[in-house]
Formats: structure tokens, sequence, C-alpha cells
């Protein structure tokens, strides 16, 4: 009786299917890539328990898994964020919420101690300051979308170029280990950097889901959505507690991973044939996007292993100007 | 004449501007109120505060004699539906998908789609006349269809109210008639319509309330033939003008009196 439902949704159903497929390849893979190469088989045994190896268990695991779930997060993020700015460029690491994100992490190594409950709370204040910075300067008469992403992007800048003289004025070591860092790079990323991470982000992820249906809701404007009983302030400040910590639990692990937020709820999006920035097709191509782009990191100079932000930077550059072409002929 | 649904002494303001003060309506039960007047006279403004869209500065909007801002959201939004003036579409949507949207606050967690739901979206389609249409994109639609497809989104709230801010006013002629037909038919199964309209004469032919507003203040209200004349209309639009019985209807037809030069 309800073709066009039953369509709709076996369409999600199969993308997801096939993005958890095609994640789960790259995962293996990324299990099977290394300076040796371990065989499906030894990966599998190892997964299983029938095997024991140091180098799968223990330096590739969490690796993959970081990229996975990381995608996930920044996905999600991205497309809490463009929901909200209603706008395809309104995503963190566009509007400078990765940025500020690294300059309180920047700020937890260089002044305090840095270790990784410091990294963590600076990254998340520092999120949470750039977010709030951005609301406000562009809250001139009423929330505009467009606005939000211009002045955002401007902050970005700034807040940049705070992360460089911070980095500049650091002590050597902790200069080159920032260096590093800021592109955005899972390289020898433990069990011990994700496990905090991934709670956060699991818990993030559920709250995410259980309000996913009014976040959709909010595509029709302000006044459908409250008149329909959507509670907007309260999600609207929710939402972005969830985008912000999303943002910044990955960027204290792994530095600011910039395009992935961007690029995967669009990408998502498209293949889902959905209207508005729906999350589930967002999160998972997130998760492909990243890890994707990690082990193209691996490869493409091995056996060194370049910043996978690099890689997503470099995909996502172009990615960007053609958004940006594409959204001034609209205007 | 009973109001669930009224206005207390309030005013109303956008930052600094004060649209109205202490201003005050009922809404009679299961009748077609329309609201009429000049450009920017706060009808409006007096629709979005009684959908809670705009927070009264002074005064209370009561349903049932409860203020609306103490109801939760979603219970308020079973009983009061609104369509704005411009409404927004997400890209790519469907027919069928935008109106299912209108089940939201009938859903929660636990309770997230059920055949109550499909059969409201059913019949809110068939109401609004737009079944055939069910599966095209929004994007692809005539002004008029898709007007009629907001409407089926309304409707599948299935609220007892229904409140419309100018519904004709990007239609031609004929949907136009369509619409408030429509409208009147909506009224005749028990709902409690609320249009603000921007032609007097249809106002005055499909409407059972009429609400005339001028600088934020309620001028006349009543049935129609009872408060319309030239002496009204001159002092509302500021248009001279002759009353004329509607050859059709018998309510009263504005005709002006202004011509070239």
């Amino acid at each position: 009786m309800n073709v066009l439902r039953l369509r709709a949704e076996r369409r999600t159903v199969l993308l997801a299917t096939a993005l958890v497929g095609l994640a789960s390849g790259l995962g293996l893979l990324g299990l099977c890539f290394g300076a040796s190469w371990s065989s499906p088989g030894e990966v599998v045994a190892v997964l299983t328990g029938a095997e024991r190896s140091v180098v799968i268990s223990d330096w590739r695991l969490p690796r993959v898994l970081a990229g996975v779930v990381f995608g996930a997060a920044l996905g999600v993020a991205g497309a809490i964020f463009q929901n909200l700015t209603r706008n395809p460029m309104g995503s963190p690491d566009v509007i400078g919420l990765d940025a500020g994100a690294y300059t309180g992490a920047l700020f937890a190594i260089t002044v305090l101690s840095g270790t990784s409950a410091q990294l963590a709370t600076g990254s998340v204040l520092g999120g949470l300051l750039v977010s709030a910075a951005i609301y406000l300067l562009s809250l001139d008469r009423g929330f505009s979308g467009l606005r939000l992403v211009v002045i955002g992007i401007a902050v970005n800048a700034m807040v940049t170029a705070v992360n460089s003289w911070i980095v500049l004025r650091a002590e050597l070591e902790v200069a080159i280990a920032a260096v590093g860092w800021s592109a955005g790079s899972l390289n020898g990323v433990g069990w011990a950097d994700v496990r905090l991470p991934f709670s956060v982000i699991a818990v993030l992820l559920v709250l995410t889901a259980a309000r996913a249906h009014a976040m959709h809701q909010t595509s029709f404007g302000d006044a459908i959505a409250v008149t329909t009983g959507v509670g907007l302030g309260r999600l609207r400040l929710l939402m972005v507690l969830i985008g912000v910590g999303c943002t910044a639990t990955v960027t204290a692990v792994a530095g600011p991973i910039a395009f992935i937020a961007l690029a995967a709820p669009q990408i998502g999006r498209r293949l889902a044939g959905a209207a508005g920035v729906p999350l589930l097709p967002a999160a998972l191509t997130g998760a492909v996007l990243l890890q994707g782009a990690d082990l193209l990191a691996q490869m493409l100079l091995a056996p060194a292993a370049l910043p996978v932000g690099v890689v997503s930077t470099a995909i996502g550059g172009c990615y960007l100007i053609w958004l940006l072409t594409k959204e001034v002929g609209r205007a | 004449m009973t109001a669930r649904l009224a206005a207390r002494d309030i005013t109303l303001r956008y930052g600094d501007r004060v649209v109205s003060t202490r201003l005050s309506l009922d809404v009679p039960d299961r009748a077609f109120t329309a609201i009429v007047g000049p450009n920017a006279c706060g009808k409006s403004t007096l629709l979005r505060a009684f959908v809670r869209l705009l927070r009264p500065g002074a005064g209370r909007v009561e349903l049932d004699g409860r203020e609306v801002a103490g109801y939760p959201t979603k219970a308020l939004a079973r009983e009061l539906g609104f369509l704005p003036q411009d409404p927004l579409a997400p890209d790519d949507i469907r027919v069928r998908q935008l109106v299912r949207r209108g089940r939201f606050p009938h859903q929660s967690l636990v309770a997230m789609w059920s055949p109550r739901d499909e059969a409201a979206v059913a019949a809110a389609l068939a109401a609004a006349g737009v079944a055939d249409l069910a599966d095209r994109p929004v994007q692809e639609l005539s002004g008029g269809q898709r007007q009629r497809v907001w409407m089926a989104m309304v409707l599948a709230q299935q609220t007892p109210y229904l409140l419309l801010d100018e519904p004709t006013s990007f239609l031609d002629i004929t949907h136009q008639y369509q619409l408030l037909g429509l409208l009147a038919r909506l009224r005749d199964a028990g709902h409690t319509v609320i249009a603000v309209l921007h032609d007097i004469n249809q106002a005055c032919r499909f409407a059972d309330h009429l609400v005339a507003m001028k600088g934020g203040r309620v001028v006349a209200e009543g049935v129609p033939a009872d408060v319309v004349d030239a002496a009204l209309v001159t002092e509302v639009f500021d248009l001279p003008s002759v009353i004329v019985p509607d050859p059709v209807t018998g309510t009263p037809m504005v005709v002006p009196t202004l011509q070239g030069e």
C-alpha cells in the first residue's frame, strides 16, 4: 500500500548495509596492511582469538577502529551543523570548531602537562568557546545560517593563526609533536588513546539517535518545527553540545582532521536520495571516508605514513571548491 | 458562542517595535474566523502569538483557560496546527514524506510509526486532494498543488485548530477559491479555522466570524454581514467604497469607488 515509503526505506537499508560492508572491508584491509603484510586468514584468526599477534591486535586494530568510529563521529557532527545552519558548508571543520578544539589541546600541552584528560577537556572547552563566539557574533537580529558560516570561516582563519603562534612559541620538542599532529593523524594511535574517546562517542551517538527524528523535523524551518512539536531551543543546544563533543573528542586524540565532517553528510544524503541531511548515512559515510583516507595515507608513501588529514584535505579541498562554486551560483 | 482559544490583553513586540498593546480576542469554536486588515497591521503577528511562535510581552494566550506557554510542545502541537505564509520544503522531499512529517507530535521514541499514522496521512492526502501526487517531488509541483500539499501536512497533524497565514496569497484565483472551499468543508467537519486573508470579499463570503485589524488593534469583529459597512472599510483600509450584497451568496461585497487618475 505504501510503495514509496518501502522504496525509500529499502534504499536506506541497502545503503546502510553496503556502507557497513565497505567499512568492514576497508577495516580488514587496514588490519592486513603494514610493514609486513598479513593475510586476511591470519587477521580473522587473531580477531577470533585463535592466534595471537601484537601487531594486529594492539597496533593495527585500535587504529582501524579509530578510523571507523572517529569517521562516524565526524560525519554526525557535520550533519548536525549542516542541519542547524541549513547550509552544506556549515560543518565544524569549516567554521573553526576543529581549530578551536586544537587550540584547547595545544594549550593543554604547552601550558599544562598534557595528560589525556587535560587534552580532552581542553579540546571540548576550545570547541565550545569557538562555537559560542561564532554564535554571538552572528546573532544580529535573529539567527541566520549563512551569516554564521561566513563568520565561522573568518573565525577559523583567526584561530588557525593563533594555533601557529602557540606552536612557534612552544619548546622545540613540543612544537614538533604538535605540528605532526596538526594535520590530523591516526599514526601511532593505541588502545590507551581510544578507550575513553570511544565511550564518549558511543554515548553521544546514542543521544543523537534518540533525537534524530526531531532534528530531521527542523528541516522545515523554525515555524513548522515548533508548531509540530519540536522544542527548538533545547534541541539546538543539545545538538550543538553533541556536535562539539564529537569534534573535540576526535581532535583530542587525532588532531583536527578536516573535510570528513564537510563531505560525509552531503555524500550520504545523495547516496540515500533522502530529503534534508539525514544522520545515519552521514555517520556511515564518514566511517568509510576516514578509514579509506587513512589507508591511502599509509599506502601512498609507504613505508612513511602520511597524516590522514593531508589525504582528507586533498580530497576534501576539491570537494569544497566544487561546493563553493555551486553555492555562489545559487546565491 | 464558546471559545477555547483566546488572547487576553496581550502585548506583542519584535524587539523594540511594539505591534499590539492590550489586544483581546476570543476565537469561536468550530467556526471559520478570518482576520483582515492592511499590510503590517499585526494580523500575522497575532496568529504567531496564538501558536506560541511569539511570546506576549504582557497578557496571556489561553487554550481551555490554561496559558499556551505552559503546554508541553507536543501537546500543544496536537491542538494547534499552523501553516506559515512561506513554508520551507527540504530539497528532494516527496509529497508523502512531507505529509508524514505532520505526524511528528503523535509519535515518540517508543511509538514511532503506527497504522493510525498511516491512516491519518492517507486521509489528509485525500482531504487536500493530493492523493494522486503522493509520489511526486514537492519541488516539481505548481504553486497551487504545493499549497494543497502543505494543507495535507497540517491536516495529518489532526488538530482541532487550523491556523493559516495568508494561505491564498501565491495562488491564482481558481486555486484561491478551491482552497477557501476546502477550509469551509474542514470547518463543517468540526475544525476551528483561523485564517489571515488579504481579500475582504473572500473573507465575507467564507468566514463565519470576521476580525478587522488596523495598527495592531481589533477595529471590529463579528458576523461579516453585521460588521462590514462603508465606514469600516474606510476606517480599516482607508478606501472609499460602496457595499453591495454578493450576487451569489448575499454576503457583503466591497466595491471600491476609487477610479483611475
